[in-house]
């Protein structure tokens, strides 16, 4: 009898301690660990010299870890006052709640807060601090461009691009920061809390090794931060528009800027409602990001791609004149078209016409390229695309890539005179800053045009080339130096005492204000003599005027480059008008 | 009179020595329960407590070593009188423990607390004894049986109502047992039990059925050594037994209903009842082979495992020492039971090994039911491991029962 009690508690416990020991063994781990991300840093954003546009701070998230649902909710309204917690919040949180789970509270608790907590650290059974890095952007200048970070959204989560991805993660939202997200993420690590039976956590453990994770990658950009944030300093505060700078010699970006701007700061650790709400309701909407999302008729800008598309086809020479000469207007198909100028320009020939923005030389250019020809050309150079900068969100340009386009679009069959339009930078035809500013770098080259991009270390991406010589494409510049030489309309507005800048202004006509078209001024600068070194496009909503308004602001961005790549001291007077007005000798100027 | 006191130690040294190594043992482990990551003051300083509890159970123990064997068959009875009245008396005046705070099993004396219901089982095995050692033929009728299980039926009855079913269970072990040694065929004692056997397995009407029939089948194969009337009541008293199990079960308190329920599947409520049992097998089947080491074990120190230096003090064994520990344990416990059997074997009165095989029987229900609670063999009912666990009444009783063994060799 005693054999029999005995030798089946011994049989029970063969069993519970040796064969299935492993079994226990597992168990009694996850009995007493937590585990717990560890967050490693995100990878820095630096500039093209090296200044930091994004990089992290020590920051503190709190963490609740208890058994049951009513002792988390009693914890979390001990927190209340201090984590300035609601009910919906805490509400939210408790919905989150899975047991044996640390609870996260706050990503983003400010030092002073934390200290209290430390201090009265009895009071909050259960509660966990953790370091964890906290995203910092170095001013509102380039915000569009490097995005923010905020946790990830729950469609996100479900998305194949972030299946590996846990919740609470922060990610890249838009901009650099969601292009090259996953480079930058670095993976997290794993670090397990131990804990009691009452789970109270008795401390970090010894034993387990934890995974320290692995930082993102550091990230360098072609952006030049400086530029950029000189581009804010000088753009007109109440009017929206961007600003866009290419270097010519590789297609990479300097300097994006959208205007209004936002602090990017403001989405770390999540948006406060009341910010929320103040960017929102903003009119302008400061979140859109005008040089790869903002669409504009390029109006008279456009007329340089009709050239280049002419001159590639072969259809006019270099320096040939049209047959009829402007005298204010064209009749065509029965209706008159008039030029901008009603007295006309009399016989232009390509750069005149460039220089003076002629209507009537246009459109018998447009009449010689033929409709189909126009959209097939157009659209080979990517006029209905995205130019494929490194940065999502970007729009596609609207340009009819077919002639079936106007029957999708307007019901109705196009006549062979669309192209009339098409040729001065009207009819349906709506572009972003960054696409034309790649245009214009093709100008500025030899006729062939990479995507632009941010990333410095990226692959060039191939992008068209317009098959045009070094002749055509020196009138072409010929006609853009005209508009900023003596008697050109930029002429006071641009000229610049270091740099020969030359470029095309346009009115964009627009349904916000009939009154006051945007103003452009599509630009490319550098040493006298020498090839452009920088491509600058400006856009400015409702500024009338692409000589007055959008202009300057190019001369500016392009001066104050090439001043720092070529060692001359920045100076904030810059232009002929702004030498004159301030009273400075001008022995540099062309009159 | 050392003299004395020497040969009563040196009586059986092998079972002294043995007993003397696992209180030792014991306390050890109560120390190593105490060693908390959070520390809790009453399960830290248990270990001197309980040391102290060894020096006056020592004392004791040669103290009733000088005692004959003849005075306890006279005071068989008054002693059993006087446990029965303190029964009572904690059913009015009694207070809980730890966290058996709403179970009134403990008279609160200001300096200790004592438990009368350890102290009554002492007196049930003398009574017991004294009763069947006067009877002059072998219990072999159902009648025979009558007398004793009213002996132990009273003191059962009142710690039931405590309620203490652990207790309760190890007052069967002694009416077993000793039935056994006084020479009731097992049959018989089977029948006996079957009632209780049928009240536990009524949660199941298909299962009390089908024991139901067994005692049918058996009372069949048995009939030419038993009465009608006995046939009847046993046949009677099962099925009263499945009758009376819902309202018994609805009397029962819910912690109660909940361990029984608990036993049956500790996932019902992992967290709840089925925590202790569940935190419990994941120590012991975590220490493996060898153990996690001496107040090593993570699953106590971060409080797992419930009542650890009490009842469940098998599975620290079991966590920190392994196989090796809880198998070397109950290696020793075995031996120490071997030893009581070779001494009832030896006694040359009745008296003697009748009490030798109650004590013997209280023993091995504890062990069983400790020890197969912390691995769910058994429901968990708050019973004491011998020698081991944290409790000076317990301790001081089984040494006292250690002493009258003692003596029993000492006067063959």
């Amino acid at each position: 009898m005693i054999v029999i009690v005995i030798g089946v508690l011994l049989v029970q416990f063969f069993r519970v301690q040796v064969l299935r020991s492993s079994d226990y063994k597992l168990r009694s781990e996850s009995n007493r660990l937590r585990p717990l991300s560890v967050h490693a840093p995100r990878g820095t954003v630096f500039d093209r010299y090296g200044n930091v546009i994004a990089d992290n701070v020590p920051g503190y998230a709190v963490y609740v870890l208890r058994e049951s649902k009513e002792s988390t909710r009693e914890v979390l309204n001990k927190l209340r006052p201090h984590l300035e917690l609601s009910d919906e919040k805490i509400n939210s949180l408790m919905e989150n709640m899975r047991r044996h789970q640390p609870l996260l509270v706050d990503t983003d608790v400010d030092f002073s807060a934390i200290s209290v907590l430390e201090e009265q650290r009895e009071y909050f059974p259960g509660l966990y601090i953790e370091m964890r890095p906290k995203r910092r952007y170095h001013g509102e200048a380039v915000a569009h461009t490097i995005g923010y970070v905020s946790e990830i959204s729950a469609e996100e989560l479900n998305s194949p691009r972030f299946a590996e991805y846990k919740q609470g993660l922060l990610v890249g939202k838009v901009g650099i920061e969601r292009q090259y997200e996953e480079r930058l993420q670095g993976r997290q690590g794993i670090r397990y809390l131990e804990v009691d039976a009452n789970g109270r956590i008795v401390g970090s453990l010894s034993g387990i090794e934890e995974d320290p994770g692995q930082p993102g990658e550091d990230l360098r950009l072609t952006l030049d931060l400086s530029l950029i944030e000189w581009i804010h300093q000088i753009f007109p505060d109440s009017l929206p528009g961007a600003v866009v700078a290419l270097d010519p010699a590789d297609g990479s970006v300097l300097a994006l800027y959208s205007a209004p701007t936002f602090d990017p700061n403001i989405f770390v650790g999540g948006i406060s409602p009341e910010s929320w709400e103040a960017i929102n309701s903003d009119p302008h909407n400061p979140l859109l990001n005008r040089t790869v999302m903002g669409l504009y008729p390029p109006a008279s800008t456009w007329k340089l791609a009709a050239a280049g598309i002419a001159l590639d086809l072969g259809v006019v020479g270099p320096h040939e004149e049209m047959p009829i000469p402007c005298n204010g207007g064209l009749s065509y198909g029965g209706e008159y078209r008039s030029c901008w100028l009603p007295s006309g320009h009399g016989s232009l020939a390509l750069a005149g016409a460039i220089a003076q923005s002629c209507n009537v030389y246009f459109y018998q250019l447009g009449m010689r390229i033929g409709l189909d020809r126009m959209l097939e050309s157009g659209t080979k150079i990517g006029f209905a695309e995205q130019c494929g900068i490194d940065l999502p969100q970007e729009s596609f340009g609207i340009f009819p890539s077919e002639r079936a386009f106007w029957e999708r679009r307007f019901g109705y069959r196009p006549l062979e005179g669309e192209v009339l339009s098409l040729a001065i930078g009207q009819g349906p035809n709506s572009q972003t800053p960054v696409k034309m500013a790649q245009f214009y770098m093709a100008l500025a080259r030899n006729g062939s045009a990479p995507a632009p991009h941010i990333l410095d270390d990226r692959d060039p991406v191939e992008g068209w080339r317009l098959n045009i010589s070094n002749e055509s494409i020196d009138q072409l510049r010929e006609g853009m130096r005209q508009v900023t030489a003596p008697d050109g309309t930029a002429h006071y507005w641009a000229s610049l005492e270091h740099w020969d800048i030359i470029g095309k202004t346009g009115s964009g006509q627009n349904v916000q204000d009939p009154e006051r078209p945007h103003a452009w001024f599509s630009s490319m600068a550098g040493p006298w003599d020498g090839d452009p070194e920088i491509v600058v496009v400006v856009i400015v909503e409702l500024g009338i005027s692409g000589a007055t308004m959008a202009a300057p602001i190019a001369a500016k961005t392009a001066d104050f480059y090439l001043r720092r790549k070529y060692g001359i001291p920045v100076d904030t007077i810059q232009t002929l008008a702004e030498h004159i007005e301030a009273g400075r000798p001008t022995p540099w100027a062309r009159w | 009179m050392f003299r004395k006191i020497f040969a009563i130690w040196a009586g059986d040294s092998a079972l002294v020595i043995s007993v003397m190594l696992m209180t030792i043992f014991g306390i050890a482990m109560i120390y190593s329960a105490g060693v908390l990551n959070v520390p809790n003051p009453v399960t830290e300083g248990a270990w001197i407590r309980q040391s102290s509890w060894f020096v006056i159970s020592i004392v004791v123990f040669t103290l009733v070593g000088c005692i004959s064997v003849r005075w306890f068959e006279w005071a068989a009875f008054p002693l059993y009188g006087l446990s029965l009245i303190l029964l009572f008396t904690t059913l009015l005046i009694g207070t809980g423990s730890g966290t058996a705070s709403g179970v009134k099993s403990f008279i609160d004396l200001g300096i200790i607390s004592f438990q009368p219901s350890e102290f009554a089982k002492l007196t049930t095995i003398l009574a017991l004894a004294r009763y069947l050692a006067t009877r002059p033929e072998s219990p072999s009728t159902f009648r025979a049986l009558i007398t004793p299980s009213i002996i132990v039926g009273i003191p059962l009855g009142l710690v039931i109502l405590q309620p203490d079913l652990g207790t309760a269970l190890a007052f069967m072990g002694i009416l077993f047992f000793t039935l056994y040694w006084a020479g009731a065929p097992i049959g018989l004692l089977a029948f006996l039990m079957s009632p209780a056997v049928a009240l536990v397995l009524s949660y199941n009407n298909r299962i009390w059925a089908l024991f139901f029939m067994i005692v049918l089948g058996s009372l069949y194969l048995y009939r030419y050594r038993l009465f009608l009337v006995e046939s009847l009541a046993i046949v009677i008293a099962n099925l009263a037994a499945g009758i009376i199990a819902s309202p018994l079960w609805d009397s029962l308190a819910e912690y109660q209903q909940n361990r029984i329920l608990v036993f049956l599947d500790p996932s019902v409520d992992p967290r709840g009842a089925g925590y202790h049992i569940i935190q419990s097998m994941v120590a012991i089947g975590s220490g493996g082979v060898r153990g996690k080491g001496f107040t090593d074990g993570t699953q106590k120190k971060l409080d797992f495992v419930p009542e650890q230096h009490t009842d469940f003090i098998f599975s620290v064994i079991g966590e920190e020492l392994g196989f090796l520990g809880t198998g070397l344990a109950l290696l020793f416990f075995c031996f120490i039971l071997y030893r009581l059997v070779k001494i009832a074997e030896k006694s040359t009165d009745p008296f003697s090994g009748l009490v030798i095989f109650g004590i013997l029987g209280s023993w091995l229900i504890h062990i069983f039911v400790n020890v197969g609670m912390t691995v769910g063999m058994v429901p968990v009912t708050g019973i004491p491991l011998p020698f081991v666990s944290y409790g000076g009444t317990f301790l001081l009783m089984s040494w006292i029962a250690v002493g009258i063994t003692a003596r029993v060799t000492y006067e063959e």
